[in-house]
């Protein structure tokens, strides 16, 4: 491994401890300490974490390399090796992005995802902070219950959703996916919030109740300003929710110029039995590069609100 | 600045009674600790007065107001936070001026208000700072900024100084003290520390299982303890204690279980009738022990030197005993020294309920 050497170099307590330790013979040393030698650390972390991410990435480059090939080579594997492009093309992009309608389903999928996320927080935000903190008489129970309308699996709930959406005229609308949409997302905010207002010191809330705050002034002021990591990461999670989801949207909505790009790309770029792999492909890269983004972002924050508390 | 009464306070959790009934008044301006083991219910007792928890019977009224039912921002207080409760996204000058802001008050009074503060806190060049760049006795101080900055009629501790070294922890208690003698404000004060509270209080409160044991100056309270409690509780090193009976005659005797046998220097008329073989409990303060050749035998087991004086733990009569001395004697493990109470120095508690006998 020539990255081993560089690392060593920027960790001085290995780099010190390492030699020292196995000038002792040391292969006794406790806790972490195994991972001294390199052959051992190639074993035991390096070669999984490669494994890992060859697994996690290979279909991400799949997708990539199919997008920016001909459709000769795509098929051809006896003069182009399907691992990577010898005549790059944009062709496949330029059929996505002119000849369907896939800047539309881009459009109507950022509409659906924002607004649903934004109302999903708000309701998770109101539900949570008051069953965490209001402590009213059955404020668990309403924990219990908000959490199991999360268990209900969406490919059984969207056959009544689908009777209100029809009822309420709701059909074949952005209003479909944006009403629906927040049935899975609100309990899964409720709860990833209600564990992040429960790390937020109980004092804090009292102190701004002696200081004269009224509780909608501790919740913006104190309690949501502490809570924005935990905001970003639900936001991020109800985001791709929303951006990825296929059931509700296949079921409600049915002309083309509704449709979101999970939907669209499958329904659209699928002609009976014709696969347009390059056009798929670049779909499902355009479709992805969005929430990439948006992670990479607030990575950050995303991390902290899993791993920690608020601190003073 | 007001007075406080607090009149037959009762406090319930369910069914778990966890404040019985308690009686507390407080005047203009006096600085009262409240003061007990934990779980004596202190604290929930400056919650209610604060209006953080209900009251589940009597009345609690502030400046002549009974204030059960209202807000904690109507009752005109101020509280610190034993963990200071600092907003960690503020400036320490945000932090100070929340309340006034809340208030509405004009920007320029918030700044005047602020800085006046701070300055009393020598805190000034901190304004910028956010609270994770504090020492905990900055932020200890922050929080009595907050305190200070809103003028309240009443300033509330939640055991302030718990979480400060033992070093910074003396040298704050002077400071609040110092604050106090110059804004002459109600003061209550919560600690688990009777160090703290005998050196701050001008009364103290000594609570145990939601009962009030006894209220008094702190001196009152060193030198004549109501019950075994409070004479155990106050004073540190803490009161020996020597269980046995008073036999009467031409000059009443103690004898304690171990055979120990003191003369009662006092006169025991105030004992009352009938006290012959009546089963007590002595007290007396281990730097009230001298040695006297007639004396009770000791033998001595732990010598500790601490440099103003010597601790000395000894077997009198089966009973652990521990003797003060600020001569500096030269004893060792194994010694036999015989000591004796200073005249008119000793404690008398009735076995069965714990209460002090005169005198």
């Amino acid at each position: 491994m020539t990255d081993a050497t560089p690392q060593r170099a920027t960790e001085p307590g290995v780099a010190r401890d390492g030699p020292a330790r196995r000038g002792r013979g040391g292969d006794e040393g406790e806790g972490m300490d195994y991972l001294v030698s390199l052959p051992r650390r190639v074993v035991t972390v390096y070669l999984p974490l490669l494994v890992f991410l060859f697994v996690l990435l290979f279909p991400f480059y799949w997708m990539v390399i199919t997008t920016f090939k001909s459709n000769e080579e795509l098929y051809d594997f006896k003069d182009f090796s399907p691992f990577w492009v010898v005549h790059p093309t944009l062709h496949n992009l330029h059929k996505l992005f002119f000849e369907t309608h896939y800047p539309i389903w881009l459009w109507n999928t950022m509409v659906v995802s924002v607004v649903a996320t934004f109302l999903s927080l708000f309701c998770a935000v109101c539900a949570g902070y008051a069953i965490e903190r209001l402590r009213f008489k059955g404020s668990r129970l309403v924990g219990m219950a908000i959490f199991l309308a999360y268990l209900v699996p969406p490919s059984i709930l969207f056959i009544p959703l689908s009777t209100m959406v029809f009822s309420y005229g709701l059909f074949d609308s952005k209003f479909a996916l944006i009403l629906t949409y927040p049935t899975f997302l609100i309990p899964f905010c409720t709860w990833l919030l209600m564990g992040y207002f429960r790390s937020i010191p109980y004092e804090l809330e009292e102190c701004a109740l002696i200081d004269g705050a009224t509780r909608l002034q501790i919740l913006v002021k104190i309690i949501l300003p502490l809570a924005v990591p935990g905001l970003i990461s639900a936001g991020i999670f109800a985001f791709t929710l929303s951006w990825n989801e296929f059931i509700y949207a296949l079921t409600f909505i049915s002309s083309t110029t509704n449709k979101t790009v999970p939907v669209g790309v499958v329904t659209e770029l699928v002609e009976g039995d014709v696969y347009h792999w390059g056009s798929l492909m670049a779909g499902a890269l355009m479709g992805s590069l969005p929430v990439a983004v948006l992670y990479s972002f607030f990575v950050e924050y995303y991390v902290s609100s899993m791993t920690g508390a608020v601190k003073e | 600045m007001a007075a406080v009464d607090i009149v037959g306070v009762r406090k319930a959790f369910g069914a778990t009674e966890v404040i019985h009934g308690v009686d507390i008044a407080i005047a203009d301006g006096q600085f009262v600790v409240l003061v007990g083991p934990s779980g004596c219910g202190k604290s929930t007792l400056l919650r209610m007065l604060a209006g953080l928890e209900s009251i589940t019977d009597g009345t609690i009224s502030i400046d002549g107001k009974v204030v059960n039912l209202v807000p904690p921002k109507e009752r005109d207080i101020a509280m610190v936070f034993q963990n200071y409760a600092l907003y960690p996204h503020m400036s320490v000058f945000d932090n100070m001026g929340f309340s006034l802001k809340l208030r509405g008050a004009p920007k320029a009074e918030i700044d005047r208000r602020v800085k006046e503060a701070a300055a009393i806190l020598d805190l000034d060049r901190l304004l910028e700072r956010f609270p994770r760049q504090l020492s905990g006795g900055q932020r200890q101080r922050v929080a009595m900024g907050r305190a200070i900055v809103r003028d309240p009629k009443v300033f509330l501790f939640d055991e302030p100084l718990s979480n400060l070294d033992a070093k910074l922890r003396v040298a704050m208690r002077t400071e609040i003290r110092a604050l106090h003698q110059r804004l002459r404000s109600t003061t209550v004060y919560v600690t688990h520390d009777q160090i703290e509270a005998m050196t701050m209080a001008d009364k103290i409160v000594v609570m145990h299982d939601g009962r009030v044991e006894q209220i008094g100056e702190p001196l009152e309270l060193y030198d004549r303890p109501d019950n075994l409690f409070v004479a155990g509780f106050i004073g540190s090193p803490a009161m020996n204690f020597l269980p046995g009976r008073i036999e009467a005659g031409a000059g009443p005797r103690f004898v304690s279980d171990g055979g120990v046998s003191l003369p009662l220097v006092a006169p025991p008329g105030g004992v009352g009738s009938g006290i012959d073989g009546r089963p007590v409990v002595l007290g007396v303060r281990p730097e009230h022990l001298h040695l006297a050749d007639e004396g009770a035998a000791a033998e001595v087991l732990v010598v500790e030197p601490t440099g103003s004086e010597i601790q000395v733990f000894t077997k009198l009569g089966g009973a652990d005993v521990m003797a003060v001395f600020r001569e500096r004697h030269r004893f060792r493990p194994g010694d036999r020294i015989r000591v004796a109470p200073l005249p008119g120095q000793i404690h008398l508690f009735d076995a069965e309920s714990g209460r002090r006998l005169v005198p």
